[in-house]
C-alpha cells in the first residue's frame, strides 16, 4: 500500500532535548481514509502531530506526503502541500474576528477560492456565520473547536490531522463533531484523527493505531480493535 | 500666568512634536507587539536614517519630504534583511537572544556612523524651515504641520494594511498565536522580518520629517528612542493606538512643562506623567490586562 499512500511515515523518531518521545513510528494513510491514532495522555500523540506538520524536527526516519519527502520542510511549506494540522487547544486567533480567522486558513492555499470556501464553511457551521464579526476569543469552547476545524478546511486539505478535537466538549457536541468528521471524509478528504476518545473514534475510523510510550503497539482495522476487550484494557485504560 | 493664547499655542506645538514621537514609538511598539522584544537598534536606525536624509539633501539636493518615498522602502528592506538574515538566525529560536542581537546591531551601527562621519552635528538648510502659518493668536511652523499630517497618513496606511491585507492579518495572528499561525501556513520568520521592516520604515519616515528642523549626529537617535520607549510603556506595550495617543500626550506634556518649568526642564513633565500613569494603570493606557 506504500506506493498509493497519501501519507507514509517510516521509522520516525522525534523528541525534545534529551528525551526521545517517538521511538520509531510507521504509519500510512491512504486517500479517502479515516485513520485513528489512539492512546492515553503523554504517549507521544502531540509530538507525532508536530513532527508531521514540521513544528518538531524528525531525528530519524522519513515522512512522505503525496509522494514527496517532507520531513525537512518548514510548517508553511507542508501546509502548502495540503497537509493541514488542526492543533490541540484550537490555537485560533483570539484577537481577530471569526471571518478573519477563516481567511487566514487560506493564507497559503486555496486563496483564490476563499470566498466560496468561507460560504461553504458557514453553511456547515451556521453558528460561525452568526458570529462571523465577533472576536474569536469570545466564542464558547465548542464554537472555537468548530472555528479551528473550519480554518483548517479553508486550505482545502488533502489530509486533515485533527488533534484531540473532542477535548473539553460536552457529550452532545462530541456526537455532532464525529458526525461532522464523517461528513468531511464523505466528501473525499482523508482524516487522521488523533484522540483519547476511543469508542467514538473507532466507530468512524477505517483503521486505527494504538500508541503507547512512543511506539505503535497495535494497528489494524478499527472494527477488529474495537472487538478486542483485552487490548482496550491494556493500552487505552478502558 | 500665561494667557490662553499662549497655552493653546503650546498645546498645538506639543501635538505637532508629539506626532513625530508617536511615529518613532509606533515602530517600536509594532516590533514589541509581534516579536515580543524591545528593539535596541531602533535609536541607531533613526540616527542612520537621519544621516541618509541628510546626505540625500546635501549630495543630491533631494528634498527630505521626497526622500521619504525612497528611504521608507529602503529602510523597510534593511529592517527586513536584519531580522531575516541576522537577528533571526543569530537568536537560534530563543526570543531573548533577539534582544541581545538588536543591542549588538545598535552598537555596530552607531560606531560605523561615528567612524564614517565623526561626532559632528550637522543640519540642512531648506527654504521652508522657518515658514509658519498665522492662526491669528499663534504661528504654526510649516515643517511641523507637514510632520503631523504625514504621521496621520502613515498611521492610516498602517491601519489599512493591518485590517485588510493578508500580510497585516498574518502579523496580527503571529502576535497573539504563533503556533496557530504556523499551522495555518504563515511563515513566521517572514512575518517577523516584515514587522521589523515596517518598524524600520517608520523610523526612516520620522527621520525625513525631523531633518528639516533638527540636526543629526551618530547618537542623536537615542534621545528620541528613550522618549519613544516611555511612550510605548505609557500607551501599553504593543498597542498601536497607545503609541499614537501616548505620543501626542507626551508632546503636549513636554511642551506645557517647558512653558511652566522652562525649556531645559521640559522633559521632566514626561517622566512625571509616566510615573503617574503607571501607578494607576500598570499596563499602560491601552495595555491588555496581564
Amino acid at each position: 500500500m506504500s506506493t498509493s499512500a497519501l501519507l507514509d511515515i517510516r521509522g520516525l523518531r522525534a523528541g525534545y532535548g534529551e528525551t526521545e518521545v517517538l521511538q520509531g513510528i510507521d504509519l500510512t494513510v491512504s486517500p479517502g481514509e479515516i485513520v485513528a491514532v489512539l492512546g492515553s495522555n503523554g504517549v507521544g500523540k502531540s509530538t507525532l502531530n508536530r513532527a508531521m506538520s514540521g513544528i518538531v524536527r524528525a531525528r530519524a526516519g522519513t515522512i512522505q506526503f503525496d509522494g514527496d519527502a517532507v520531513e525537512n520542510e518548514k510548517p508553511s511549506a507542508i501546509v502548502a502541500r495540503g497537509l493541514i494540522h488542526v492543533p490541540e487547544g484550537r490555537r485560533i486567533f483570539p484577537n481577530m474576528t471569526v471571518s478573519e480567522n477563516l481567511d487566514l486558513g487560506s493564507y497559503r492555499r486555496a486563496t483564490a477560492r476563499r470566498a466560496a470556501n468561507r460560504d461553504r464553511i458557514f453553511s456547515t457551521f451556521p453558528r460561525l456565520f452568526e458570529r462571523r464579526s465577533q472576536r474569536a476569543g469570545t466564542l464558547s469552547g465548542g464554537e472555537q473547536q468548530m472555528l479551528a476545524i473550519g480554518r483548517g478546511l479553508m486550505a482545502e486539505p488533502k489530509l486533515i490531522i485533527l488533534d484531540e478535537p473532542s477535548l473539553g466538549l460536552s457529550p452532545l457536541l462530541v456526537e455532532e463533531l464525529f458526525a461532522l468528521i464523517a461528513r468531511i471524509n464523505g466528501e473525499g478528504m482523508a482524516v487522521l484523527l488523533v484522540e483519547q476518545n476511543v469508542v467514538q473514534s473507532l466507530e468512524i475510523a477505517n483503521r486505527a493505531y494504538i500508541l503507547a510510550d512512543g511506539k505503535f503497539v497495535m494497528s489494524g482495522a478499527a472494527a477488529d480493535i474495537a472487538a478486542d476487550p483485552a487490548l482496550k484494557r491494556a493500552y487505552l485504560g478502558m | 500666568m500665561f494667557t490662553p493664547a499662549i497655552l493653546i499655542a503650546a498645546i498645538f506645538n506639543g501635538l505637532l512634536t508629539g506626532a513625530v514621537y508617536a511615529l518613532v514609538a509606533l515602530g517600536l511598539t509594532l516590533v514589541y507587539g509581534v516579536l515580543h522584544i524591545i528593539n535596541f537598534a531602533h535609536g541607531a536606525l533613526l540616527s542612520a536614517a537621519l544621516f541618509a536624509a541628510f546626505f540625500a539633501f546635501h549630495q543630491f539636493g533631494l528634498d527630505p519630504y521626497l526622500a521619504a518615498f525612497l528611504l521608507a522602502p529602503a529602510f523597510f528592506a534593511c529592517g527586513y534583511a536584519f531580522q531575516r538574515f541576522v537577528i533571526g538566525p543569530a537568536s537560534h529560536g530563543d526570543d531573548r537572544n533577539m534582544l541581545l542581537v538588536t543591542l549588538g546591531i545598535a552598537i555596530v551601527i552607531e560606531n560605523a556612523l561615528l567612524y564614517a562621519f565623526h561626532a559632528d552635528t550637522r543640519t540642512i538648510d531648506v527654504p521652508y524651515a522657518f515658514q509658519s502659518i498665522d492662526l491669528g493668536f499663534t504661528f504654526l511652523a510649516v515643517p511641523r504641520l507637514v510632520g503631523f499630517g504625514a504621521v496621520f497618513v502613515v498611521a492610516l496606511l498602517l491601519w489599512l494594511i493591518m485590517a485588510w491585507t493578508d500580510t497585516g492579518k498574518a502579523i496580527r495572528a503571529v502576535a497573539k498565536e504563533r503556533l496557530g499561525a504556523e499551522l495555518a501556513g504563515i511563515d513566521v520568520a517572514h512575518i517577523y522580518a516584515v514587522t521589523f521592516g515596517l518598524g524600520t520604515a517608520c523610523v526612516a519616515i520620522a527621520a525625513c520629517l525631523l531633518i528639516p528642523t533638527y540636526y543629526v549626529n551618530p547618537s542623536v537617535g537615542n534621545a528620541f528612542v528613550l522618549i519613544a520607549f516611555t511612550i510605548v510603556v505609557l500607551g501599553g506595550m504593543g498597542s498601536v493606538p497607545g503609541a499614537l495617543i501616548g505620543g501626542l500626550v507626551t508632546g503636549v506634556v513636554e511642551s506645557l512643562s517647558g512653558l511652566f518649568l522652562g525649556d531645559s526642564l521640559g522633559q521632566i513633565g514626561i517622566f512625571l506623567i509616566f510615573i503617574l500613569v503607571l501607578l494607576v494603570r500598570p499596563n499602560g493606557l491601552f495595555g491588555a490586562k496581564a
